[in-house]
């Protein structure tokens, strides 16, 4: 009966690791060259409006954002539930849009200072009062190129 | 010969590449910031520009604080409104309480009719800005739409894929003309 040869006498060989830390590497490279860093941690909840005639933002130094919605719930106990502003990361007033305007103008190189973009990310169940006041400083700061952030609407 | 050095041991290797590869993706967004690009009017401290407009040429959209809509005078759905404006800015048939047309002249094309029309936009102080940027996004796609057809109808392009002289000669013919009031408290 010696036949049958006993279980795990030839086995299987392992299979080669060796190549595994280059395909993670590989992989890290590709996200750490296809993402950019998160620059402000939202403070407010944002569910952005669908829009049809996007454009896209190119140069991303250009950019400045200003956030607008309701508090995330961790914030509601001190903020309260109704809309605020955020700019960097924290929560401000309407009148410190144009210092926060001027200092990202600031931050820019003296020729990309006229180009500035500021995009607004404004929930979409926010009341137009407090966007029109946003706006209103922007107008009085010289930032006129204004972004409506928003979502690709899927086409039915 | 001299010695042979051992080796480093690698196996920890891909470990440490799954650590900063689980920290690149933690802490990093793919996201493509895209949205609807306009420009605000420069600041003026008093704004007494209504005056010497025609009526005819004023296209009106108010929206409530209901978030409906009011175009030209009755109530309106915001799928029609493309439509509205579109045959608003285009007036094809010359109709009197349409906008008035005047002679330009603009290269490609020679001397072509433009429209006067303006689009005005006031919306109350409690309107969604969802709402808000609904109409915003019609009214701008419905010029976009005139661009790209009359685009289509001279060069057989559409409109991005014009040389940029022929884009603005496109411009000049379908100005992107949306005033927006300041708002009132009630509509």
């Amino acid at each position: 009966m010696s036949k049958f040869r006993k279980d795990g006498g030839k086995e299987l060989p392992p299979i080669s690791t060796a190549s595994l830390p280059d395909i993670v590497f590989m992989l890290l490279f590709f996200f750490m060259v296809s993402t950019t860093m998160r620059e402000v941690t939202l403070k407010v909840k944002m569910r952005l409006p669908e829009a049809t005639e996007l454009s896209k933002l190119e140069k991303k130094s250009l950019v400045s954002y200003i956030y607008i919605g309701e508090p995330q719930p961790q914030y509601q106990k001190t903020f309260g539930k109704a809309s605020r502003i955020q700019l960097n990361d924290q929560f401000a007033e309407v009148d410190e849009v144009q210092d926060y305007v001027i200092a990202e103008r600031e931050a820019r190189v003296e020729a990309e200072r006229n180009a500035i973009i500021t995009s607004l990310k404004i929930d979409e169940n926010t009341k137009m009062g407090i966007v029109n006041d946003v706006k209103q400083e922007l107008r009085k700061s010289a930032a006129l190129n204004i972004n409506y952030s928003s979502r690709k609407k899927r086409e039915l | 010969m001299s010695r042979k050095m051992p080796e480093i041991p690698s196996a920890s290797l891909a470990d440490i590449a799954f650590m900063l590869l689980i920290f690149f993706l933690v802490t990093t967004t793919m996201d493509v910031d895209s949205g609807l690009r306009r420009q605000l009017p420069p600041w003026a401290p008093e704004q007494n520009d209504d005056t010497d407009v025609n009526e005819r040429n004023i296209f009106v959209v108010l929206v409530n604080k209901n978030n409906d809509l009011l175009v030209e005078g009755d109530y309106e759905r915001i799928e029609n409104l493309r439509e509205r404006a579109k045959e608003f800015m285009e007036n094809p048939y010359d109709e009197k309480d349409l906008p008035e047309k005047e002679p330009k002249e603009i290269p490609f094309f020679g001397e072509v009719l433009v429209t006067k029309g303006i689009i005005s936009l006031r919306n109350d102080l409690d309107t969604q800005y969802g709402t808000y940027l609904a109409v915003q996004n019609e009214l701008v796609a419905a010029i976009n739409e005139l661009r790209d057809e009359l685009a289509k109808r001279k060069w057989g392009k559409p409109y991005e894929n014009l040389t940029s002289d022929q884009q603005d000669a496109v411009r000049k013919i379908y100005p992107q003309r949306i005033s927006e009031a300041e708002p009132k408290g009630k509509i």
